[in-house]
């Protein structure tokens, strides 16, 4: 069985909305036909997105961190979305996990965003279908394309690699590597839906320097200064070094 | 969430015309076993027909409430996992079974099918009403259980939003037949009347033990479990967008103040009806004037039901930016 999922990295993203915009450009140019947009250049802009980038503030001032927080649809193990659907135009993948919405089915009831605790569909107000990220499943059995850039169009907007690509289910692949080595977790675990995308934590490297590992060891007067220097008549390492 | 009104159309009327339905019904059963005067077959052909315009009123709001009504009859493929797929089928079937059994009496289809033992007849009406009463209670445990069963919405995730769904329906039906009987057949105007009160107080009951659970809900998700990150104070500075979206719209009712509609609600939907009743049990203008309040108070019930449920992705949408 694969699971297809993204894992992104919260210690490496630094909030572009690169991933945004190039999930818009991707999805709104495919067959499936435009992500459609209201107003897009007055006052009020709304429009339909398949991944939004969010910003948080942890911590009170000083001791502050931004964290911003991309969010897209999770492809849960158990979607809570499919079940509910009444039509059968949500639905989820054997082949790969990735989660669905045929638009040709979809009477555009909005019963499966209210079965998503994650907010992550949306409806499109002109086309009156829900919709949601499609993990670029148009994208990334395109043999037409090269292999490098079968992947999600967020993936490979990322300027800094904060999000991978590949098959959580698959033991030996980046996706599960990069989940098992550096703590990656799911969100709302409480609901049990075990979202496929999972977060990689803020990592911290602190440097631990001991006492000991200032002075030389060698130096049991803890008096620094410079090594007496050899007499000319020492035999050196090579005829390169000192003299 | 944010209430919609074709949704909140389609339960209070739907609930009516079921409660409606069920005391046509009880009241042919009372008089099957002689503890209510035979009525005429006109008066529950009549009593169907009223039932049935307002379940059709009722599916009618429900397509308002759809982006592609023309694919509506998709809904009913997915009957195994999706109670809103129940729903699509037990609706028409319960509207069939009403207009059989309208028809039945109208035609006066009333061919003895088997006598019981006690010398009462059973006829078709019987049998079409009995597989009426079923439908009817099917289709309320469908409305119900459409919110119900949505775990995440914890208001609602809870026995007793099956439990008011059937009540306040059939207190509602119970009013309108009151109303009914009033003009049609005075005599059994009190008889629906005190079902209606007796439906009213346990709704009452069971509606009041709802808002106190939601009261004293605490949620399960936080902002914490939300992103992951475990830190006490944690403050969204961006939702990712400024001009609102799907998200910001349909999650939240955007009233100021929700306190002003529970008092409103309990008070017209069962305050209301209830001094009425207690006024007179057989004037068609008092039994007529309780069921505008009382439906006025179960659109307002039905406002609060839905604006009252917080759905956890609002966490992912607090600060617009």
């Amino acid at each position: 069985m694969t699971q297809l999922a993204l894992v992104i990295d919260l210690n490496v993203c630094v909030g572009c909305h690169a991933c945004v915009t190039s999930c818009k450009e991707w999805n709104t140019s495919g067959d499936a036909g435009p992500l459609c947009d209201e107003r897009p250049y007055e006052a009020e802009p709304t429009g339909t997105f398949f991944n939004r980038v969010q910003t948080f503030e942890v911590g009170e001032f000083p001791a502050t961190e931004t964290v911003h927080f991309p969010k897209s649809c999770l492809h849960c193990e158990d979607p809570p979305c499919v079940p509910v659907c009444p039509t059968g135009a949500s639905y989820k993948r054997k082949e790969d996990g990735i989660v669905l919405v045929d638009y040709d089915k979809c009477i555009g009831c909005k019963y499966c965003s209210w079965a998503c605790p994650y907010g992550a569909r949306e409806i499109d107000e002109k086309q009156k279908v829900m919709k949601k990220c499609t993990l670029c499943v148009d994208r990334i059995y395109d043999l037409s394309l090269a292999e490098i850039d079968r992947k999600p169009a967020c993936v490979k907007a990322c300027p800094t690699s904060a999000r991978l690509f590949g098959d959580i289910h698959d033991p030996e692949s980046t996706v599960s590597k990069a989940i098992r080595e550096n703590g990656g977790y799911a969100l709302m675990p409480e609901w049990g839906t075990q979202p496929a995308n999972h977060y990689l934590p803020r990592r911290k490297t602190h440097l631990r320097i001991h006492e000991d590992e200032l002075e030389r060891s060698s130096n049991p007067l803890r008096i620094d200064g410079l090594l007496p220097k050899p007499g000319k008549s020492e035999p050196s390492l090579d005829d390169i070094t000192s003299w | 969430m944010n209430p919609a009104f074709s949704v909140i159309f389609l339960t209070t009327l739907i609930g009516a015309g079921q409660g409606l339905f069920l005391a046509l019904f009880t009241g042919q059963s009372y008089a099957l076993f002689n503890l209510l005067p035979k009525q005429e077959g006109g008066f529950y052909a009549a009593g169907s027909f009223i039932s049935l315009i307002l379940l059709a009123a009722g599916l009618g709001a429900s397509f308002f409430h759809l982006g592609h009504p023309e694919r509506a009859w998709r809904a009913a493929s997915q009957w195994r996992t999706s109670w809103l797929s129940r729903e699509v089928i037990v609706l028409p079937a319960f509207m069939g079974a009403v207009f059989c059994y309208g028809l039945a009496h109208w035609m006066g289809w009333q061919s003895v099918l088997a006598v019981l033992p006690g010398g009462t007849v059973i006829d078709l009406t019987v049998v079409l009403g009995i597989l009426g009463t079923l439908l009817a209670f099917l289709l309320f445990v469908c409305t119900g259980m459409i919110y119900a069963c949505l775990r995440f919405l914890r208001e609602w995730h809870s026995p007793l939003t099956v439990v008011n769904f059937i009540l306040l329906g059939g207190a509602s039906g119970f009013i309108l037949a009151a109303l009914f009987a009033s003009l049609s057949a005075p005599e059994l105007a009190p008889f629906f009347a005190v079902w209606a009160i007796i439906l009213m107080l346990l709704g009452l009951v069971s509606r009041s033990a709802a808002l106190i659970r939601n009261h004293r809900l605490r949620p399960k998700s936080t902002l914490q479990t939300a992103i992951g990150i475990k830190h006490p104070r944690i403050v969204q500075k961006s939702m990712g967008f400024m001009g609102g979206s799907f998200n910001t719209r349909e999650f939240s009712h955007g009233a100021a103040s929700l306190r002003s509609i529970k008092p409103a609600f309990l008070l017209l939907a069962f305050g209301a009806p209830l001094i009425l009743f207690a006024v007179s049990f057989s004037n068609p203008i008092l039994l007529g004037l309780a069921f505008v309040l009382h439906y006025c108070g179960l659109l307002a019930e039905r406002w609060f039901f839905f604006a009252e449920a917080n759905h956890p992705q609002n966490l992912y949408y607090q600060t617009l930016g």
